[in-house]
């Protein structure tokens, strides 16, 4: 084997910020290599350099011994370098064929539909990348659009694929049929560059792991030598708790009881059909699910941010599905939305005044419609302490911090008012291994104090291993609920995609 | 400290650009920039009566741009003000005329009290109501209410109900009762300047110190946040548009009561417009209003003086002032010259 790609020494100065500080990186042919890095780490400031979008400051490229000097993509890709952003480059209304020959496309000034199809049934067939040409892209799975991304990719005759968190959009299922077709493209040496932040896929498909650190690569390691403890240590800088500890599953009343709920998007169409459940104080429900099958509809409605159809939800024995969200909260039901910067704080509003965005108005921290200022601060070098929000001044704008401490600031407010029925959306969405544990031992650790916990997660790992009961949505309606200790990752995943009889075949 | 000179160094870096520009204009028309200036600061400050006339002058655009600068708080692009303005000096003066016998104590209050609930009512609820519940914007709904207003009064003083007798079309004059006295003779400047400090602490009390400021300022940075913390965001666009149009009510209010005595037929009385860039310039701040507003009133009054002695057209001054507006609005522009100067320093000393 011989190098195909080598980093030497990068880096890349933004303002402010050294994106990439002297990395290097050596990806030989046929392997897959894994880039595993926190969010900011420089992973995808070095996938850009590689692809051509950014020019490094310092250091070198070379590609089958060649140096490398890209002025843009269009340049990586002629050499054999193609990439699959996380985000998909598709067109939806086109069809499979036209996306990817757009650009290259064959025939002269007509576009020669045959032969594009021809063509791209030979690279399916070539790489067992199956695929109906003349499909529409929007008709497609998720996982077939990436499949589409890719052939683009080998439609240009890439010999090193770099996938950008390919699993992040993905079922189960759907992430074990890529890592087969990824074990495929291996086979017939192309190389592939994995980036990721999920520590069980990388060691389950990469042969070489490279951990990224703030901007530096801090080692490279044979996947089969290490483990997911040291790769999470590696990442971090300190010694990781991967693992939680999980205090015995001890429920209480029920706290929040939904009946017969269903909830219409604003074409009126039912985005939740008839959902029912109960959370008990002291446990923590997971609602898996694929994004876009409900989960933000029940959501809105269970928070009084959307009107409901029909059905019922009892909070403590009591109606609430006609209270306004402020009444809501007023009960001690807490809500950590999903967008942290466009619903759950006011970017410009300074730390100190996003801890009160709920309680402004309450006796606590207002007298007469005038806010008490003193209190306020109080509150905020209490909360800043507290749940260690960094840097410490509250007079800062929300805006002004990184992401892992702004979801602190929406922490510190949701968790820290000691409600009895936090609903939390994707809490750790785009964090850090260092701020993930830290957000799970809050939330475990508020079950223990007997609250009731509604955990609303795209993320199977978090659902899984903080769950005491797993309800699973498939287009509107809750396929099953399963006990959080016996539910397995396929079972869960069969039901995600919507195939009940599957699932209870598993079961057998 | 450190923190408010960070906030106004872009305004007065705008103010600084706009004047080194007005002069190299100057200087290719044939003038000569230091004597213009001089005499503009001359014009503006040189006298006890230019600066009583300066003050008087900044008086409605303090508290016209108080308002712009509440409803820009909110998030709202309230551009009518010279509307709510007019509604403002049109109430004021039918109770300041219509009224006898009234003690002055009972007049001037209810003058600018009935002003400001005519003009908040204008601004917020038509607009207001307009924008909460079918999203109509409020820059086309304020404009044509401003319109309105003005061809409002149109009708009122040319033959209309509020016409004095003769054929000068123009009001009454209000009763004595109603007059808020001047505080230096043979100037402009009356007791108004007070009335106008104070909407100042009140509005910078108002909006960062009460829960009703704070609720406003949420929803104007961020809708979606603010109804998702339990906030009623329709009912706070439509208070935040009537306050911003009651302070438009009340520069109108007090320049009659103050100054004008009467209203006249004109198209514009310019405060209302000026009042945008004056909120822009002190970037919503009600007490950087104040200072902005004192600068634009001193372009006003210096330009005359500058006309006369140094022969400068005035209109310079509204050169001035179209240059500070555009760096205002447009200070991107200044931060990219200057990253562009610094990676300049920067590679000078690379090399």
């Amino acid at each position: 084997m011989s190098a195909l790609l080598e980093v030497n020494n990068i880096t890349k100065m933004f303002p402010k910020v050294r994106a990439n500080d002297g990395v290097n990186l050596v990806v030989e042919e046929g392997e897959i290599h894994a880039i595993l890095g926190e969010n900011g780490a420089g992973k995808s400031t070095l996938m850009n350099i590689i692809y051509g979008l950014y020019r490094p400051d310092s250091g070198e490229l070379k590609f089958n011994g060649e140096v490398l000097n890209l002025s843009g993509p269009h340049e990586a890709i002629e050499k054999g370098i193609g990439m699959v952003h996380q985000h998909f480059m598709l067109i939806p209304v086109l069809t499979v064929a036209e996306n990817i020959v757009l650009g290259a496309e064959p025939g002269g000034i007509s576009y020669n539909k045959k032969k594009a199809n021809e063509l791209i049934r030979e690279i399916s067939r070539n790489y067992h990348l199956e695929i109906d040409p003349d499909a529409k892209v929007k008709d497609l799975s998720v996982g077939l659009q990436q499949r589409v991304e890719i052939l683009k990719a080998f439609y240009r005759h890439a010999k090193l694929l770099i996938l950008d968190e390919p699993t992040a959009m993905l079922t189960p299922q759907e992430t074990e049929e890529l890592f087969g077709i990824m074990r495929n493209l291996k086979n017939q040496g192309i190389s592939i560059i994995f980036i990721s932040h999920k520590l069980d896929e990388v060691k389950e498909i990469s042969d070489k792991v490279t951990v990224m650190r703030r901007g530096k690569t801090v080692g490279t390691l044979n996947t089969k030598e290490t483990n997911e403890q040291e790769l999470a240590n590696l990442m971090v800088g300190r010694e990781v708790v991967l693992r939680l500890e999980k205090s015995e599953y001890n429920p209480g009343d029920v706290v929040l009881s939904v009946k017969d709920l269903t909830v219409s998007d604003e074409q009126n169409i039912e985005k939740v059909k008839n959902v029912s459940f109960d959370i008990r104080s002291g446990e923590i429900f997971g609602l898996a699910g694929i994004d876009g099958n409900g989960q933000t509809e029940l959501i809105e409605a269970l928070m009084g941010l959307r009107p409901i159809k029909s059905g019922v939800i009892k909070y403590n024995n009591n109606n609430i599905e006609k209270l306004p969200t402020r009444e809501r909260y007023k009960l001690g039901i807490s809500y950590i939305p999903q967008d942290r910067q466009q619903e759950g704080l006011i970017m410009k509003f300074s730390v100190a005044d996003n801890l009160i965005l709920k309680e402004y108005k309450n006796s606590q921290y207002s007298k007469n419609g005038v806010i008490q200022y003193k209190r306020v601060f109080e509150n905020a070098s209490k909360k800043v302490e507290e749940f260690d929000i960094r840097p410490t001044d509250y007079n800062l704008l929300a805006g002004n911090l990184s992401g892992g401490n702004q979801q602190k600031i929406i922490l510190a407010r949701e968790v820290g008012s000691n409600p009895k029925l936090l609903i939390a959306v994707q809490p750790t969405r785009g964090m850090d291994v260092g701020a993930i544990e830290y957000i799970h031992k809050r939330l475990l650790q508020l079950r223990d104090e007997g609250s009731a916990i509604l955990l609303v997660s795209l993320e199977l790992e978090e659902i899984m291993s903080l769950s005491d009961r797993i309800g699973v949505i498939h287009n509107g309606v809750i396929m099953d609920i399963l006990d959080g200790k016996s539910a397995t990752r396929e079972k869960i995943g069969l039901l995600m995609a919507g195939s009940q009889i599957e699932a209870k075949k598993v079961e057998v | 400290m450190n923190k408010i000179l960070k906030s106004i160094y872009m305004p007065i870096l705008a103010v600084i650009i706009a004047i080194i520009i007005g002069s190299i204009i100057m200087l290719v028309t044939g003038f000569n920039p230091l004597a213009a200036y001089a005499s503009l600061f001359i014009g503006a400050f040189g006298t006890l009566p230019n600066i009583a006339n300066t003050l008087a002058n900044a008086v409605p655009l303090i508290i016209t741009g108080l308002g712009v600068a509440i409803a820009f708080n909110a998030g709202l692009f309230n551009i009518g003000a010279e509307g709510q303005y007019w509604i403002g000096a049109i109430v004021a003066t039918w109770i300041g005329y219509s009224f006898k016998g009234l003690p002055w104590y009972i007049h001037i209050p209810f003058a600018l009290i009935g002003a400001m609930v005519a003009a908040g009512l204008w601004g917020g609820i038509v607009p207001g109501f307009a924008k909460a519940y079918t999203g109509a914007h409020e820059v086309i709904t304020t404009m044509m209410m401003s319109y309105v207003a003005i061809y409002f009064s149109h009708y009122l003083l040319e033959f209309g109900p509020m016409m004095e007798k003769g054929s000068v079309p123009q009001s009454p004059l209000i009763k004595d009762s109603a007059i808020i006295p001047t505080i230096l003779r043979n100037t402009q400047l009356s007791y108004g300047i007070f009335i106008a400090i104070a909407a100042a602490l009140f509005v910078y009390w108002l909006m960062y110190k009460t829960v009703w400021g704070y609720e406003m300022r949420a929803v104007g940075f961020n809708q979606r946040a603010s109804k998702y913390a339990g906030m009623n965001v329709p009912l706070n666009i439509v208070l935040s548009l009537s306050l911003s149009g009651i302070f438009a009510g009340l520069a109108g209010a007090v320049q009659i009561l103050g100054v004008q005595h009467r209203l006249y037929d004109s198209f514009t009385s310019g405060y209302g417009y000026t009042a945008i860039v004056v909120a822009l310039l002190a970037k919503n701040n009600p007490i950087g209003v104040v200072f902005s507003a004192l600068l634009f009133a001193a372009l006003g009054t210096g330009s005359q003086y500058m006309q006369l002695n140094a022969q400068v057209p005035g209109q310079l001054a509204d050169v001035i002032t179209g240059l500070i507006i555009f760096f205002v609005a447009a200070d991107k522009i200044i931060e990219v010259l200057k990253s562009m100067f610094k990676k300049q320093k920067k590679e000078e000393l690379a090399s």
